[in-house]
């Protein structure tokens, strides 16, 4: 069992989330200008990373936020969880602990 | 202390080579896919200057972690005709490889509980019929009849409503298998190297040449990638993508108990599926943790959840004690359909993609992968499991289609 950390809400259960898989692919800005190879990229390939990745996370039975986390998949370890928008932290970063909304 | 000097030990099944400098071929990862991949290209291909290299212990993988099980009722063509080739192999396997592994064939139920359910079970009964897939339909008292010990009463949460039955599924001793394929390519010259980590890949232009190892260079005519959960990392080493992501898949057995469990129940509503393995434990498992993972592990509530569903199906388990829970690492593609044929690299052939249900398949990988290998073309099994159907987009749905928990 995972203990994650709501940028809003702060540490809950795993069991609050819903995984969304790779951070950080933006929609293509001009679609219809895409080659099938890309296209296909774009739909159905994702980085499979072993060790740290950046990933989404809906907090989807708590306050229904997205947000991003960098975690290592071979251990499971949450190095880093940050708002939608914000930009990967950098590894070795100390990461503020996030503070629940009031 | 015992004066009585311990028995010989029995003739190991296959020896432990050093690698040699170069091999025809060269196969990574050493579960039964890969074993499967050499014992063909062996026997229907001649070429015997192969290598199997695994990076821990010979079918330590997903090979020692699956839940056995073994059936061919899938509902999409191409699969039926890939899992039903896999099924009569399976049928011959124990006498031409000389080894009783326990192949048994004794039906599985995959059970119906809303009306969904049972429409989408009728049809793929319908369309299995079509594919020469052996199914029947049967209703709730029926389903009692092969499964005494299945709950279809109808005051339960999800009552069973029916099930669809294939009688020549089953379930083998898996580790058995990975070692009757072992002495058979063993037998025909292949070498198996254990403890042997691909760490890259030696290139001339476009074309692979070799692998580097933990245990050196060694060269290669042509190079299959049987990794399942890490082919992405072996893809990414010779620099092209899969369209791969790994989960931990969970699956747990109980204590030794009394044979009670006569067939395999699956269910994809409840989310469980249950056997009882020839030497007693019950196995079971269900679905995959929903986040990517190499770490052999998951969540407990994942095992939680299928043991309440399986509870409710079997009120005899309620008092059964759990001996071990385990997990691997499944590679899940887009359309959960496997990937078997040719990649960006001249050379460097791929087979990965079974997500969670590689094991009953091992003979048909092994016999499709071998053919691509050996001739450069898809035999016309794998033909539709390439890796440019997610460019043409013609995927081979069995996620959005069939509902069978893979």
């Amino acid at each position: 069992m995972m203990l994650l950390t709501c940028p809003w809400c702060g540490p809950r259960n795993e069991t609050e989330f819903h995984y969304g898989g790779q951070a950080h692919v933006a929609y293509p800005e001009r679609p219809a200008d895409l080659t099938d190879e890309e296209w296909a990229e774009f739909l159905f390939f994702r980085d499979n990373t072993r060790g740290p990745f950046a990933e989404r996370w809906a907090h989807s039975v708590g306050c229904r936020r997205w947000f991003n986390a960098v975690r290592d998949t071979r251990t499971y370890e949450v190095l880093a969880v940050y708002r939608p928008g914000d930009p990967r932290p950098a590894l070795g970063d100390a990461v503020p602990a996030p503070t629940p909304a009031p | 202390m015992s004066t009585t000097p311990l028995p010989e030990h029995p003739a190991w099944l296959w020896r432990n080579p050093d690698p040699k400098p170069s091999y025809d071929a060269v196969v990574v990862g050493g579960g039964g896919h890969g074993l499967a991949t050499a014992y063909y290209l062996a026997r229907n291909h001649g070429l015997t200057n192969i290598a199997v290299l695994e990076k821990g212990w010979l079918a330590g993988g997903n090979m020692a972690r699956n839940t056995t099980i073994i059936r061919s009722n899938y509902l999409l063509d191409q699969s039926a005709a890939m899992y039903e080739f896999a099924l009569r192999l399976w049928e011959d396997l124990p006498a031409e490889l000389d080894y009783d592994f326990l192949f048994s064939q004794r039906g599985v139920l995959n059970l119906a509980h809303t009306l969904q359910d049972v429409r989408e079970s009728t049809r793929r009964v319908n369309a299995n019929r079509l594919n020469g897939v052996d199914a029947e339909w049967l209703d709730a008292d029926e389903v009692a009849k092969v499964c005494p010990i299945l709950n279809t009463s109808p005051d339960i949460r999800y009552p069973v409503l029916g099930a669809t039955f294939q009688p020549r599924a089953g379930i083998a001793k898996h580790d058995h298998v990975a070692w009757a394929f072992a002495r058979a390519c063993d037998a025909m010259g292949v070498d198996i190297i254990q403890h042997c980590e691909v760490t890259g890949f030696v290139r001339d232009g476009d074309r692979v040449v070799g692998v580097e190892t933990t245990r050196g260079r060694i060269g290669a005519g042509v190079v299959g990638l049987t990794a399942a959960g890490h082919s992405s990392v072996l893809a990414e080493a010779a620099g092209f993508r899969l369209p791969i992501q790994s989960h931990p898949l969970q699956a747990l057995v109980s204590e030794l108990y009394e044979p009670v469990h006569p067939t395999v129940v699956m269910s994809n509503h409840v989310h469980v599926y249950a056997s009882q393995a020839h030497k007693g434990e019950l196995v079971m498992g269900a679905g995959v943790d929903s986040y990517n993972g190499y770490g052999q592990r998951g969540s407990f509530h994942v095992i939680e959840h299928q043991m309440a569903a399986a509870v409710e199906l079997f009120p005899i388990f309620a008092r059964a004690h759990l001996l071990r829970t385990w997990g691997g690492i499944v590679d899940v593609s887009p359309d959960a359909s496997p990937i078997i044929g040719p990649t960006p690299v001249d050379g460097l052939f791929v087979n990965c993609g079974w997500g969670t249900g590689g094991f009953k398949a091992t003979p048909s990988a092994g016999w499709t992968m071998a053919h691509t290998m050996a001739t450069g073309e898809p035999h016309p099994l794998n033909r539709p499991f390439g890796l440019e159907r997610f460019t043409t987009g013609a995927l081979v749905d069995e996620h959005g289609a069939a509902a069978v928990a893979h």
